[in-house]
């Protein structure tokens, strides 16, 4: 059910007007909004929008960026309230950019749309060592790790992450993501990746679909 | 002959408008997009340091370098362009460390819109470094008639066209760019971030032209060879 608060709130996310969102999401919960409620009728419908403009060429990925920016600040106010009333994440998801390479910008605007996709994540940053992505998703309770790589000298690094799961018992039930300009589809396969993004959104679709399957 | 290059913003300003063309993939641009690139311009050009270093080199001394650790494709674009060429140097050059750092902090702050938008413009002012130094070496060797009239210079880099990343270390041996601030990791990875590294390549037009036939070439999504090829086939600048 939706009501013109949750609209305003779904509207002005949008149009990445943060602090209309965070201002209407203020508004909402001095209101007694229910947290389910302005999580999936206000943040989350208005991100879905976003998703299918951005998908129909109508929005561009600064428009998605802004617009999970002011998720991002809305969340910080309604993440409290979700805990307390037991409502589920879409999940959480540890990040990292692997040992011996220094880009972060793809990574990054995974985590961003990951977030506005209601998603938690754990972003471990770059140059990151295969046993703290496993020791990351085991400490958070991650079921997927992404992870990230520009260089081809760096991408073999991608496996050393899985093996550190296997060597933990954790390869069943975490699930393994891989991204970023060498990596390719096939590579994925080759290390025994659960799934390869091109882009950022890619990795949103794939991360849902995985996080879906181990729930 | 070793020369150490700085550039004024005028040498290296990505130009906002054809940047955003790119992002909307020729849709009209909204102003708000175009608000959050002049913004991100404005900011980029408060921290860019631009700075080129340019080391000229033989054939021979050159092949030593590009073998590298023997790790380069079979067959590649250098193997018949460089026995083309009519002068060679080593190039690096960067828009400095503060540029690239800021866009992870914006990340950080929770601004991933402007982190973007800084990203996309330090990535193409530095590409436009690696022209604007390759520009100044071919004045230089038409000034000293090194070269003819028509030459043109490309620039070719480690990890691109069946060049090898780990090409970097032999690079990076020889031009010793740390003197501008770059640095090498084990992984072939330049710091500052933005920063970018290879062969100047002056010769005649023909010289760099080669078939995008290659193995690798299948694997490639960008195929920027043949804007690049197509660019020094035009009128010489």
């Amino acid at each position: 059910m939706t009501t013109p608060l949750l609209d305003g709130i779904s509207s002005a996310l949008q149009r990445g007007d943060r602090d209309a969102v965070v201002a209407l999401t203020r508004e909402a919960i001095d209101a007694a909004t229910p947290a389910s409620s302005l999580l999936n009728q206000g943040l989350l419908a208005g991100m879905r929008v976003v998703g299918a403009k951005f998908r129909d060429y109508e929005m561009f990925l600064p428009d998605v960026l802004l617009a999970a920016r002011a998720m991002t600040a809305a969340m910080e106010l309604l993440r409290p309230l979700l805990v307390a009333d037991g409502v589920p994440l879409a999940g959480r998801v540890v990040l990292g950019t692997v040992k011996g390479d220094l880009h972060d910008i793809g990574k990054n605007l995974v985590g961003i749309m990951l977030q506005g996709a209601g998603f938690d994540t754990v972003d471990l940053g770059v140059d990151v060592d295969p046993d703290a992505f496993a020791e990351a998703a085991v400490t958070h309770g991650a079921t997927v790790i992404g992870m990230s790589a520009l260089l081809t000298t760096t991408m073999i690094g991608m496996k050393d992450v899985i093996r550190a799961l296997e060597h933990r018992g954790l390869r069943d039930r975490i699930r393994t993501v891989v991204g970023g300009a060498p990596v390719s589809q096939a590579f994925a396969v080759e290390i025994g990746a659960d799934g390869y993004a091109a882009d950022a959104p890619g990795a949103v679709a794939l991360v849902r679909a995985l996080a879906r399957v181990s729930s | 002959m070793r020369h150490v290059y700085e550039f004024t913003a005028g040498e290296s300003t990505p130009d906002v408008e054809k940047l955003l063309a790119r992002e909307v993939g020729g849709a009209p641009v909204p102003d708000r997009l175009r608000h959050l690139f002049q913004q991100a311009l404005a900011h980029f050009e408060s921290l860019a340091t631009r700075a080129a270093i340019v080391a000229e080199t033989s054939a021979d001394a050159f092949v030593q370098i590009y073998r590298g650790e023997g790790l380069n494709a079979p067959s590649a674009p250098l193997d018949v362009i460089i026995p083309r060429a009519q002068r060679l140097a080593l190039f690096a050059a960067t828009v400095g460390d503060a540029a690239s750092a800021e866009i992870g902090i914006l990340f950080g702050r929770g601004e991933p819109a402007a982190g973007y938008a800084l990203d996309i413009i330090a990535s193409e002012a530095t590409n436009m470094l690696a022209d604007a130094a390759a520009l100044r070496f071919l004045r230089l060797q038409q000034a000293r008639r090194a070269v003819g009239e028509d030459a043109r210079v490309l620039p070719y880099s480690p990890g691109y066209c069946g060049w090898h990343v780990s090409g970097q270390r032999s690079l990076f041996e020889a031009l010793q760019p740390g003197a501008i601030g770059i640095t090498l990791s084990h992984s072939f990875l330049m710091r500052p971030l933005k920063s970018v590294s290879g062969v100047l390549v002056a010769g005649p037009p023909p010289a760099h032209r080669f078939k995008p036939t290659y193995d690798f070439c299948e694997d490639c999504t960008t195929h920027e060879c043949r804007g690049r090829m197509a660019s020094v086939l035009r009128a010489p600048r």
